[in-house]
């Protein structure tokens, strides 16, 4: 099979993954920004994607995408550290025009997914996932409820403040690994050329940007709230 | 101006593919800066020698720049400090008195040491044997007009056919691949009528080849780009993935 044998076939199935991941988080990020506006429309929003058979159904599609970039992630970086050799380099010097980032994807992958289990934890866990073990992991009744959790999260005096912060340090990480992961997924996929390469880097991290902005405004908006309580 | 420099050279020895290498300093006095640095290890071996040691051992040939042989990684990159130039070009003048230039063989487990700054690159030349090339049967040498090709394709395969399959790019790289070197070699025929027709068959027998033979897996950093002597582009690695994607969607 060449999705799992030929170096192209797996970065292939990066690419595709990595960039199904992308409008997933475009999605969730749009509906995220409801919340800022109206928190009745943010929680119809929430019972729309409660434990319905096609929320499930996406739920097991991302838990899928994810685990296949992440073990294909994996695959690649041993494969690769193998084909470096034995011996290291005693010095390696600064490589023009090459994004740390792009060096660095391992571990920003790394912190993204280490976030995203505090963030299953803090919402999914109390919501779809309650309504499916019915109501074993929290009370049913607020499961639809996704408005009430994000402010008692980022508003809670100190403790809100501090995931305020958690959540941005992981969405710099997400950044800095969509910065490369964009371009680098479509010149994978063969969409590059002399004309197109600086072009597909700007799309890049303009896409990399769209991304996080939405999920940025409703943590800085909830972080504002929060201090703004304090005061 | 050119002056006369004191410097010190830290170089990787090695006696063989299984020995256990080590880097050794050894101080040049009075080196010219308008000698290469090829001519600089000369002088440094011919010290060597006059003291009864052993020289140290490098690739090496035209020293015009032209056949990739000189292979080595100086000061952290590969043809040295210096940018779209092979190590032969490399002058001292790039360096200054009292400093302490450190000299190392490619790293890859495709390019297995062979004596101190000597690699194998055999590696290269399978890849190339496995479909670098284009079928024609011998004959009468048909004339270079008789095929139309837009000046800007022929630029660009030209671009491409200039990769002296050094292997400063899979030794740049970080995960070891040998994506830039392919891809020029496919592309300098991929992109020319005569080398279309064989094209998919070309791209999926050398990406087989440059797996077997144990390159990584390209993560698109652009090291290999960055330090290529002859500025090979990173977007013929996008065509070797469209040529190759394209290939085994229609298997």
């Amino acid at each position: 099979m060449w999705l799992k044998d030929s170096s192209i076939g797996r970065k292939f199935v990066m690419s595709i993954s990595g960039l199904a991941l992308v409008l997933f988080l475009l999605f969730h990020g749009c509906m995220n920004l409801v919340l800022v506006f109206s928190e009745k429309w943010y929680n119809i929003i929430c019972e729309t994607l409660g434990a319905n058979w096609y929320a499930l159904i996406g739920t097991i599609g991302l838990a899928f995408l994810v685990l296949v970039h992440f073990c294909y992630a994996i695959y690649l970086t041993i494969q690769n550290r193998a084909a470096r050799g034995n011996d290291r380099y005693a010095i390696s010097g600064k490589k023009e025009g090459v994004e740390w980032e792009s060096e660095n994807m391992l571990v920003l992958g790394i912190i993204v997914i280490g976030f995203l289990v505090l963030h299953l934890y803090n919402f999914w866990f109390k919501m779809q996932l309650a309504e499916i073990t019915g109501g074993a992991t929290a009370p049913l009744e607020d499961a639809a409820n996704g408005a009430k959790y994000v402010i008692a999260l980022f508003t809670t005096p100190v403790c809100g403040q501090i995931y305020c912060v958690l959540y941005l340090i992981w969405l710099c990480a997400l950044w800095l690994h969509l910065n490369h992961g964009v371009w680098s997924a479509l010149h994978t996929l063969g969409w590059n050329n002399l004309v197109w390469q600086k072009r597909i880097k700007v799309i890049g991290t303009i896409v990399a940007t769209l991304v996080v902005l939405p999920f940025l405004i409703v943590v800085c908006y909830y972080f504002g709230v929060g201090v703004g309580m304090l005061c | 101006m050119d002056q006369y420099i004191d410097i010190k050279v830290r170089v990787w020895r090695q006696a063989g593919p299984k020995a256990q290498g080590h880097f050794e300093t050894y101080e040049l006095k009075h080196v010219f800066q308008g000698a290469s640095f090829l001519e600089m290890i000369d002088i440094l071996n011919e010290q060597l020698v006059a003291e009864h040691k052993d020289p140290v051992t490098y690739d090496h040939d035209c020293r015009e720049g032209i056949c990739g042989m000189c292979s080595m990684y100086v000061n952290g990159h590969p043809h040295g400090p210096d940018s779209a130039i092979t190590t032969c070009q490399l002058h001292m003048r790039k360096f200054h008195d009292g400093e302490t230039i450190t000299v190392e063989p490619w790293r890859s487990r495709a390019f297995p040491v062979i004596k101190d700054l000597m690699v194998d690159r055999g590696a290269y030349d399978k890849i190339m044997q496995a479909g670098g090339f284009v079928s024609v049967n011998t004959g009468g040498v048909p004339d270079a007009n008789a095929i139309p090709i837009p000046k800007p394709v022929a630029d660009e395969a030209m671009d491409a056919a200039s990769c002296i399959g050094c292997g400063a790019c899979a030794a740049a790289c970080k995960n070891g691949s040998a994506m830039l070197f392919v891809s020029a070699k496919v592309s300098q025929l991929a992109l020319l009528p005569q080398g279309k027709i064989e094209a998919a068959a070309r791209a999926k027998a050398m990406v087989a080849k440059m797996d077997e033979l144990g390159f990584g897996n390209c993560t698109n950093t652009g090291a290999c780009a960055a330090e290529c002597p002859k500025s090979v582009s990173l977007a013929n690695i996008a065509r070797l993935n469209r040529e190759f994607i394209c290939a085994k969607f229609k298997d």
